[in-house]
Formats: structure tokens, C-alpha cells, sequence
């Protein structure tokens, strides 16, 4: 039965907030039904339709297990928009110094550098946390305002091309591409920026689940945010805990940067990010924290994004930022999941009527 | 500064620290005051106020949208303060009654104002992301349309009415919390939910109070971001200033004033970035890196949050939501 409510409940939230979507798009004056089958529509051509739903769904993979993870944890990470941010620049930085590099180890080399760089800023808060005991919330949010400064602050005076009008770096070395899947299956044009780093996301998603539930750190990371009391009079450092949490989900969300530098675009490029970190923390809600739904979800958010372009150029009124709604209110009714229970509904009016 | 005298200095320094400087100050800070003494209402009742980006932009929204169509900055700002109202009810409900993480919740509605007011305008004027120019005689007034002053005194009267009603809200909430029986519940019930009810008071209520009263303010705030400082809306013109005063919130230690006054600390850094743009040089030669002086405020935070700056310690319930069967 509760195996059977974690599976309804996700659906009935989307479907909740496709409903009050629709209502949005009603009252704006264009028909719901129209503008659902151009964003649901679109992702499933072949090979362009696929091509870039899972190109988009690779970076929420990655932020999507970046705050399953933590959430697991016991702690939020709103900070996944900097951690990969500071990690996109960090493998960029790679693939521009060590050029001359062979592509075997350049590769992974910048890679590394994404993985560190989101760990280390990461484990900022998380350090902070277990230090000073100061929230992980704010630290994060802080943060995420000093990745963009700091990144932004590098690329326009120290690695941008002098004279490009464009806040991006210089490109990285060819021997740090990351191959586009075009080149291995046919039919798919490597126009198309879907990339190795996808299979990465599918690899990483695998690895959270054994990491979960199949390691002792998982099992600690997971006691901890179950019961920290308990945990820590089982013998586990709380503290311990929350850097390693922190390290790990950032390392999760500097993940982004190997798709977006070493597979897309080849250079960094200054506010790439179309707010993937937030996206993640609907992406990890949606998937009930749990690596599967996460993949899921991700799809879910992709095929939206996807559609988003469609209903653009083919609506009256509607633009594309409705998919933003929908992410919002998808947010916001899995949070109110008491609102599904009987007992939501029954405690209110219960209490309202002994007031 | 290139080979810059000592002379050249001191006149540039004066370029820069003017008595323009101070209102530049007053206006960056206005909208962030009113935010931030609206995230005290709300996180004094104990409940976590991250949506205070998200009401803004709804202010800022509806205060563009109605004035083009009232022709009254007036009804365009009670316009933003009731849709900050609606919106900070529904985190309200979400949060109080649904019991929500107050975190997430507030992320929602932060998103949900990046793209609803992009949709509506595209709906409204065909436009997606930003609403028509309002002509400026029907922007909120500087105290000098509103008072006829003497030139001599222009420079005392050339701030917008708004921010000196901000200084106002600021002493009537200081007032309200430490004065009246209002306040007094809204803090208990902020610290110690169990003894609040126990004494009596409704607490759920309260934080429905607090919250909704924090959407009316900052959705002022944001009015004054499109129909004072600016003629229009423009997508995510808060451009994070719901967060600067959320770090404000907690420099101030969630007292009015200390909060109204890392305001100002933080609308002069604001200040002092924009004026040194193009006039100030590093002995290098090249410009000053203003991202360095954006990031103070979130610095500041972190290092006020650490405790090394004096303590800042929150309201001992915020974030926790209240189950009175619990």
C-alpha cells in the first residue's frame, strides 16, 4: 500500500499541476489541450525530438541526485545552481591549461576537476554547518551568489578572448571533447549535443543507488538524516556526515559541467545554466529521492523543456515560460503532500471547528 | 588610476563619495527594507521566508500591469500589495496547514514568478517578460511632487515617498513588536509554539498573519522596483534583491531596525559598485572588479551566520511547523 502511494503520488501531483497549469493557460486565453500536445508532443520524434530531451535531461540528472542525495541526508541543497557553476568553469579551466594533453587523460582529468570543484564547494556549507552550526540553506543560497560573481569576475578578466563581446572563455583543447553519442548511433546527427556525459548521468544514477543502499557511508549518510540522534548514539559522527553529504551532492551537481563544457559547448560559457540547480530540487522531490524517480522525473522535466520551443513559435498567446509554471507548481504540490492524505484536509476543518 | 597624482585621487574619490552617493544609497536600499521587514513578519512567526524574491516580482509585476491600465501608481501599488497578499497566503497555506518544508515551498513560488508574469504580459501586451512603459508622471512620486519645497531643499525632497514610508513601516514595526499584544504573540509563537498555545493564542493564525503581512510588504518593495525606481517590469527585475534582504533579515539579527540599517550597508555597497564603474581604476589600469563588491552582502552572511560577528540567532521555532496533536 505505501509502496503503491510512493509510486500514485508523483503522478498525482503532475497531474495536479498540469490541472491548475491549464487553468493559466485558459485564462490567458489559449487552449490547454493545444498547448499539452505541443509540450508533450515534441520530445518523441526521432531523431531530433529524443535526441534533445535526453540532452536535456542529462543535466538534471545529475542536479536531481545532487539534492536526492543530500535530502537522503537529512540537508537541503539549494546550492547545486553554484556548485555547478564554479565545477563548469573548474573543467573548463582544465581543457584550457593542459591542452597538449592526450585525449585519455585530458578527459578524465577535467572531469576530476568537475567532480572537485562541485565537492569543494559543496562541502563549503556543509564545513560551516558542522563547524559553526549555521544553516545550510542560507550558506548555500549566499553561495550560489559568490560562484556567479567569482566565475564571472574570471571569465571577464582573466580567461575571455581579449576583445569577444561574449562573457565566455577561451575554447577548451579539442583533445578534451567529450564524444557526441551521434558518432556511434546511426541515425542520430551529431548536430545533436546529446553526449557521452549522458550515459555518465545513467552511470552516476546507478552508483547513488549502490552508494544508498548497498554501502556503509550510504547507510550512515541515510541515518543520519533519518534520526541524527540516533545515528550519532549508533556511533556516527553527525559532523562527518554532513561535509561528506555536502561533498558528495556537490560533486553530483559540478557533474553538469562535463556535459555542458566537455560535451556541448566547449568553452565556458557565462550563465549556461537555465536555473538546473532549481530544476533539481523539483526533479529530486518528483522522484521521491530516490535515483529511479529521479531519472524519471528528469525525462518528465526534459520532454517539458523540449516542448517549451513548439509551443513558442505555434501558440497565439502562450509562451514557452509556461513550463516554468508547471516545474513551480509540481514543486509546490509535492510539498503539500499532506494535501493528499484525508488527514490533511481533516485536521484543518477539524481545527477550525474548535477554534 | 594610471600614473595617477595624489591630487587626481582625491578629486575622483570626490566624484564618487557625493552627496549623490547617499541617495543612490536610499534608493537601493528602499526596496530591500521593505522586503526584508516583511521576511521579519514572517520568520519572527516562524516560518522560513525564502519566496521574499518570488513576492517581490509579483509586486513589481501587478504594479506595472495595473498602473498602465489605472493610470494611478497608487492602485498599482495597493494592487502589488494585495498580490503579494494572495500569493504569500497560498505559501501559507502550503506551509501551515500542508505542513510543507517552508524551504521548498518558498522555492516554488520563486520559480513561479519567473515564468507567470513572463506568460501573462506575453498574454496581456504581447510582450513576453516585461510590460509597457508607464509614463512618468504616473510613476510613484519623489516627496517634491508631493511637497513643494524650496530649490535649496530639493535635495532633501528629491527621495521617492516610498522610501520615506519605509523609514515609517520601520518604526511601526519596531512598535508592533515590542509594544502591542500583537507583537508580542507573533514572537512567542515564533519561539516557543507549545507555551504560546498553552497561553492561549492561536498560533496557526498568527503565522498566517505574519506570512501574508510579510507578501504585503515586499510586494511593495517590488512595486517600487517597477513603478518607482524603473518605468516597467522586466523578467526577474529583483535580480535577487529578495535574497540581499533575506541576508539583511539575518545581519539584523531579525530586528526592525539593525535589519533597516544592513539595508543601507547593503544598498551603499550597491551604491559605491555602480558609481566606481568606468571612473574608478585599480594602480593596474583596469577596472575594478565589481563583482567582488557584488558579493559583500552574501559574504557578510555567512561570515554573521559562522557567529563571528556577534551572534544571530533565529527565532528558536522558524522553520518548524506547528502540529498542535503533536
Amino acid at each position: 500500500m505505501t509502496r503503491l502511494r510512493e509510486l500514485l503520488f508523483p503522478l498525482v501531483a503532475v497531474l495536479c499541476a498540469f490541472a491548475v497549469g491549464g487553468v493559466v493557460v485558459l485564462l490567458v486565453g489559449d487552449s490547454p489541450l493545444e498547448v499539452y500536445k505541443l509540450l508533450l508532443g515534441s520530445a518523441f520524434s526521432w531523431p531530433d525530438g529524443i535526441g534533445y530531451t535526453l540532452f536535456f535531461a542529462t543535466p538534471l540528472i545529475f542536479t536531481g541526485l545532487a539534492v536526492a542525495v543530500a535530502l537522503r541526508g537529512g540537508l537541503l541543497n539549494i546550492g547545486a545552481e553554484g556548485q555547478l557553476y564554479v565545477a563548469a568553469f573548474a573543467t573548463a579551466w582544465v581543457g584550457i591549461k593542459l591542452t597538449g594533453l592526450p585525449s585519455l587523460l585530458l578527459v578524465p582529468l577535467c572531469c576530476l576537476a568537475a567532480i572537485g570543484a562541485g565537492a569543494t564547494w559543496g562541502a563549503i556549507p556543509g564545513l560551516l554547518k558542522a563547524r559553526f552550526g549555521s544553516h545550510e540553506v542560507i550558506n548555500t543560497i549566499m553561495l550560489n551568489f559568490i560562484a556567479v560573481a567569482l566565475v564571472g569576475y574570471l571569465t571577464q578578466y582573466d580567461y575571455r578572448i581579449p576583445g569577444d563581446p561574449i562573457m565566455e572563455s577561451a575554447p577548451i583543447g579539442d583533445n578534451a571533447h567529450l564524444a557526441r553519442l551521434g558518432r556511434f548511433v546511426p541515425g542520430l546527427p551529431e548536430r545533436i549535443p546529446l553526449n557521452l556525459a549522458f550515459l555518465l548521468a545513467l552511470v552516476a544514477s546507478w552508483l547513488v543507488y549502490v552508494l544508498l543502499w548497498k554501502t556503509k557511508w550510504g547507510y550512515e549518510i541515510r541515518a543520519t538524516g533519518q534520526s541524527p540522534g540516533a545515528a550519532e548514539y549508533g556511533g556516527i559522527s553527525i559532523r562527518k556526515e554532513i561535509v561528506l553529504t555536502m561533498a558528495i551532492s556537490g560533486a553530483l551537481a559540478g557533474m553538469v559541467g562535463i556535459n555542458e563544457v566537455l560535451g556541448y559547448r566547449y568553452r565556458y560559457y557565462d550563465g549556461f545554466s537555465d536555473n538546473y540547480g532549481f530544476t533539481g530540487i523539483a526533479v529530486a522531490l518528483l522522484g521521491r529521492n530516490h535515483p529511479a524517480g529521479v531519472l524519471l522525473a528528469a525525462l518528465l522535466f526534459a520532454v517539458l523543456q523540449r516542448g517549451g520551443v513548439p509551443v513558442d513559435a505555434f501558440t497565439q498567446l502562450v509562451s514557452k515560460d509556461i513550463v516554468q509554471i508547471l516545474q513551480a507548481l509540481v514543486i509546490l504540490f509535492v510539498a503539500a503532500e499532506a494535501m493528499f492524505r484525508r488527514k490533511g484536509w481533516g485536521r484543518g476543518k477539524g481545527a477550525s471547528g474548535t477554534r | 588610476m594610471g600614473k595617477g597624482e595624489r591630487g587626481e585621487r582625491d578629486a575622483l574619490m570626490g566624484d564618487i563619495f557625493t552627496i549623490s552617493l547617499v541617495f543612490s544609497t536610499i534608493r537601493l536600499a528602499t526596496p530591500l527594507v521593505w522586503a526584508a521587514i516583511g521576511g521579519l513578519y514572517s520568520e519572527r512567526s516562524g516560518v522560513v521566508n525564502i519566496a521574499l524574491e518570488g513576492l517581490m516580482l509579483a509586486g513589481a509585476f501587478t504594479a506595472a500591469a495595473v498602473t498602465f491600465y489605472a493610470h494611478s501608481p497608487w492602485v498599482g501599488l495597493a494592487a502589488a500589495s494585495i498580490a503579494g497578499a494572495a500569493v504569500a497566503f497560498v505559501l501559507a497555506v502550503v506551509c501551515i496547514r500542508f505542513e510543507a518544508n517552508e524551504v521548498v515551498a518558498g522555492t516554488g513560488i520563486n520559480i513561479l514568478f519567473l515564468g507567470l508574469p513572463a506568460v501573462l504580459s506575453g498574454a496581456l501586451f504581447l510582450s513576453s517578460g516585461s510590460t509597457p512603459q508607464v509614463p512618468r508622471d504616473e510613476l510613484l512620486p519623489t516627496l517634491s511632487q508631493i511637497i513643494p519645497a524650496a530649490p535649496q531643499w530639493r535635495i532633501l525632497t528629491d527621495v521617492s515617498a516610498i522610501s520615506l514610508l519605509a523609514l515609517v513601516v520601520v518604526g511601526c514595526t519596531w512598535y508592533v513588536l515590542y509594544r502591542t499584544p500583537f507583537g508580542l504573540r507573533l514572537r512567542s509563537v515564533g519561539e516557543n509554539p507549545e507555551a504560546a498555545d498553552a497561553a492561549g493564542i492561536r498560533v496557526q493564525r498568527i503565522r498566517y498573519a505574519g506570512v501574508v503581512l510579510s507578501g504585503v510588504l515586499a510586494g511593495i518593495g517590488g512595486a517600487y522596483l517597477s513603478i518607482g525606481q524603473s518605468s516597467l517590469f522586466t523578467r526577474n527585475m529583483t535580480a535577487g534583491r529578495g535574497f540581499i534582504a533575506l541576508a539583511a533579515l539575518i545581519f539584523g539579527k531579525w530586528r526592525p531596525v539593525q535589519t533597516m540599517l544592513a539595508c543601507l550597508l547593503f544598498g551603499f555597497a550597491d551604491a559605491v559598485t555602480i558609481q566606481m564603474q568606468g571612473v574608478v581604476k585599480m594602480p593596474s589600469g583596469e577596472d575594478v572588479p565589481v563583482q567582488f563588491i557584488q558579493m559583500i552582502p552574501y559574504l557578510v552572511t555567512i561570515i554573521v551566520l559562522a557567529g563571528f560577528i556577534g551572534q544571530s540567532r533565529a527565532p528558536g521555532a522558524l522553520g518548524v511547523p506547528y502540529d498542535k496533536e503533536a
